[in-house]
């Protein structure tokens, strides 16, 4: 097959990094082509000089030989170059069809594009009714919204940024299908992903950047997921070593736990009852949006749920705030780092308080010992390898990855008898995620009880004894983690969501 | 092409720096101002910043006078900028400030003529007890119907500044002033009178308490867990829950400190320097508060210095309106420039300046 694109040298300096170092490399037409990196190592900037968002300092881009340098992403759309992005931008007070209209240069009437929307979503097994309330649809139908959007307009090249990421694995089939499909039709798509079984089952070739530069080639379903990681980090690492503790007596009952939703676009709990034993690590897995922030709030205490909902060791904490339940030894970690987790001016000394101030008595009689706090917010860098010049540095100059490692370990460090967090690896490259899921393994060995609530259904297969999902705020009932498959979580997830299964012909 | 970057914190050289460098700019710009009016530039900028301290035949009144138009302004901003801190915008100090002078000294008057040494602590328990009072109501509306406390408070003001007309010429009116609106003269009731603690240097017990404010607001921000959790609260609302503080508490104390400390700023103004409750004792202390607030940085000690800067450019300016017969805008003009320059240069402390050829569109 001839080349579709070719990157000849493409670099791009942000001010302190090299977000992409001479990175050349063909995409061929018709291919299924993996853009494969850890977070941080450049894919996002270059998909953003593809797609016309950002200009490269130097190198060129040649679409079936013509010279390609987009100025901005309608340059890139007229190209036939296309992108799928990872967070969608979508109205959802419009319909299907108004919402597809605002992202075209010059829509159709509208009963003319509701029949295309119709036609192509037929075509490429993605049921869509063009006059559903976007509001109204699943995470994976959304996702059609902004596939479709794209394909009416005929890509070439289709870029797809973290896909599956918001998906169930029933809808992750459905999706492959139809790319699938794209692709026996001859439009290339360029996978962007960290998810290695996806693309080794996906992808025709892929790419692998580590800090900016292309590291290596390879075809994935000839190379393992192992080879695939070790290359895209750089080095080999550990896989956490697994516990050797029988779930004991229960330090953390929840009970019939219902909360309405915090606002107009949040997720009301219903239902949720669990038990969570010493020792014993309980992965929640679930689509993003279907109760997890919530269920973490009402956890940590930030919002407090009817008398009789939470105990912990078999007192009633349901009307206590956070600071009263971490006394009693019930800590959390909410998923967004800056500005939940930790304030983003101040230092990390300071952040260590926010949290630890009274079950590492950093506080006595109201006064903060300042030494005290420096000590501990030291231990934490320490303990989970924190890159900072010193604890004095303001929370929002470390790195996502860096700041994850420490908020999650000021939890750890504190030796809680629950911890409870959200997402705790997420933005975090492959080593320092193996040293966190480490932390809480460890953890649970000592006797802790852990919950961990993710998106990433490797990491909760990796490190939970026992798996439930999340879906719109009902938890499914729990199974040990040693009898499940992927259908079946799926179907714990909400299975497709209702979204018919493809029908393709190919 | 100049462009400003980002620094990764702030810098902690340039939050020292910056005043300094307000202050000299505002000096070159303004002498050349002074100069196109036709005064000597010198003369002019020696005449605010340095007569009303150092000149022999003025300073010996204006001396006392820095510290007497300090006092009030500091401790007003020193509880504002608490409240600042926390992201509570309490703008109605002014009315604060009118209630607890009015509160305060209706206290004393109720007991005149009376004489005891507890007479004047009671009317600062008053006094504070009003200002507190005033700043409840904004409080709490702010969190049973959250209602916003900027409107709320502002708006108060003017209630206030009515009460005042009324009670100076009805219910606290002097029985013996012949009609005169105005209260009996509290600093010439011995009960009540807020004396000069030294003669000849306007320290008076309001100074005192606003510099014992400044070193109580500089620990409780720096040592004590209230005022980490009141800056948290300023940084970010969530990470704060999530730490356990609670919004309405903090907005309760906040306010409540506030209105404190301008209600105790008001009973020493109206025992001390104003003497009595009188239609016209509003003097916009409550507002220009605010400004020393912020050129402060919200930091006690930058407050405190921004208080006596402010107050010396005021007796600066109107000795240079006296002396060198400049006219009174140029000297608010001159005002303002300081104003702009120290806000302005602030941004050194979060910004890089980068001189060179900025990147390509992103």
């Amino acid at each position: 097959m001839p080349d579709l694109l070719r990157l000849n040298g493409l670099t791009k300096a942000y001010p302190g990094v090299v977000a992409n170092d001479d990175v050349s490399f063909d995409i061929r037409e018709g291919e299924i082509h993996a853009l494969l990196g850890e977070n941080g190592a450049g894919k996002s900037t270059l998909v953003k000089m593809i797609y016309g968002l950002v200009k490269p300092d130097k190198g060129t881009m040649t679409l079936r030989g013509a010279p390609y340098a987009p100025s901005e992403p309608s340059a890139a759309r007229t190209s036939g170059v296309a992108m799928v992005f990872q967070h969608f931008s979508l109205f959802d007070a419009l319909d299907v069809a108004e919402n597809v209209a605002l992202g075209m240069e010059n829509p159709p009437p509208r009963r003319d594009l509701a029949k295309q929307i119709r036609d192509v979503s037929e075509t490429y097994g993605l049921p869509l009714d063009p006059s559903r309330t976007v509001g109204t649809l699943s995470a994976g139908e959304r996702q059609r919204v902004e596939i479709i959007r794209c394909l009416l307009q005929d890509p070439k090249l289709l870029i797809m940024d973290e896909p599956t990421s918001v998906l169930t694995p029933q809808e992750v089939e459905i999706l492959f299908e139809t790319l699938r499909k794209l692709k026996a039709e001859g439009t290339a798509i360029l996978y962007i992903s960290h998810k290695l079984e996806e693309i080794r089952a996906l992808c025709d070739h892929a790419t692998i950047l580590r800090l900016g530069k292309k590291v290596a080639t390879c075809t994935p379903s000839e190379t393992t997921a192992r080879a695939m990681a070790e290359m895209m980090i750089g080095s080999s690492f550990a896989s956490p070593a697994a516990k050797h503790t029988t779930p004991d007596e229960v330090l953390l009952r929840v009970d019939n736990l219902a909360m309405p939703a915090p606002g107009a676009f949040g997720t009301p709990l219903r239902g949720i009852s669990f038990e969570l034993r010493s020792g014993e690590v309980l992965g929640f897995g679930g689509v993003a949006g279907n109760g997890q922030d919530e269920l973490l709030l009402a956890l940590s205490g930030e919002r407090t749920t009817k008398r009789g909902t939470i105990w912990v060791k078999g007192a009633d904490v349901s009307r206590d705030g956070p600071v009263d339940r971490r006394a009693a030894g019930f800590l959390t970690a909410p998923e967004e780092r800056l500005g939940h987790a930790a304030a983003p001016n101040m230092s990390l000394t300071e952040n260590a308080v926010l949290t630890a101030g009274r079950r590492q008595q950093l506080v006595k009689k109201g006064f903060i010992n300042w030494g005290r706090a420096d000590r501990f917010a030291e231990d934490v860098i320490k303990r989970f390898d924190v890159r900072t010049p010193g604890t004095h540095v303001a929370a929002r100059a470390l790195s996502g990855g860096n700041l994850q490692k420490f908020v999650i370990g000021r939890e750890v460090a504190q030796n809680p008898d629950i911890l409870v967090v959200n997402q705790p690896t997420w933005g975090v490259d492959a080593a320092a995620a193996a040293a966190i899921r480490q932390a809480l393994l460890d953890l649970a060995s000592k006797g802790a009880a852990i919950l961990v609530v993710s998106q990433d259904l490797d990491e909760l297969l990796e490190i939970s004894d026992r798996f439930g999902a999340l879906n719109e705020g009902r938890l499914s009932g729990l199974k040990p983690v040693a009898d499940l498959n992927m259908e079946e979580i799926g179907l714990m997830m909400g299975g497709a969501h209702d979204m018919e299964v493809a029908h393709v012909d190919a | 092409m100049i462009r400003l970057e980002k620094r990764p914190q702030p810098s902690k050289a340039w939050t020292v720096a910056t005043p300094i460098l307000a202050v000299i700019l505002t000096m070159i710009f303004g002498g050349i101002m002074f100069g196109l009016i036709g005064t000597s530039p010198v003369e002019a900028i020696r005449t605010i910043f340095w007569d009303p301290l150092f000149h022999p035949q003025f300073a010996g009144f204006s001396r006392p006078q820095l510290l007497v138009k300090a006092g009030p302004l500091i401790l007003i901003a020193i509880g504002l900028s608490i409240g600042f801190r926390a992201g509570i915008w309490n703008i109605g100090a002014e009315g604060q400030y009118i209630m607890g002078a009015i509160c305060g000294a209706g206290a004393g008057l109720a007991l005149y003529p009376m004489e005891s040494a507890l007479i004047l602590p009671l009317m600062i328990v008053a006094g504070a007890l009003g200002g507190w009072a005033w700043a409840m109501i904004p409080a709490l509306l702010k969190v049973r119907f959250g209602t916003n406390e900027i409107l709320v408070s502002l708006m108060l003001v003017y209630v206030a500044e009515n009460i005042l007309a009324s009670v100076s010429s009805g219910l606290l009116r002097n029985p013996e002033g012949m009609g005169f609106p105005g209260s009996r003269n509290l600093s010439q009731w011995s009960s009540s009178q807020n004396l000069e603690l030294i003669p000849n240097t306007g320290m008076h017990l309001g100074v005192l308490t606003a510099f014992i404010a400044v070193i109580l607001a500089y620990v409780l921000l720096t040592r004590h867990i209230q005022g980490y959790n009141i800056r948290l609260t300023g940084e970010a609302p969530r990470a704060a829950k999530f730490s356990g503080v609670s919004p309405a508490r903090t907005i309760l104390f906040c306010l409540g400190l506030a209105g404190a400390l301008a209600g105790m700023a008001g009973l020493f103004e109206v025992t001390g320097p104003a003497g009595q409750v009188s239609i016209d004792f509003g003097s916009g202390y409550g507002f220009t508060a605010i400004i020393v607030a912020f050129l402060g940085r919200l930091h006690p000690v930058g407050i405190l210095l921004a208080g006596l800067l402010m107050a010396l450019t005021y007796i600066g300016g109107e000795l240079a309106q006296l002396m060198l017969g400049v006219p009174g805008a140029s000297i608010q003009l001159f005002q303002g420039m300081l104003l702009f320059f120290l806000l302005g240069v602030d941004v050194l402390t979060n910004y890089r300046v980068r001189w060179g050829t900025s990147e390509v569109a992103r």
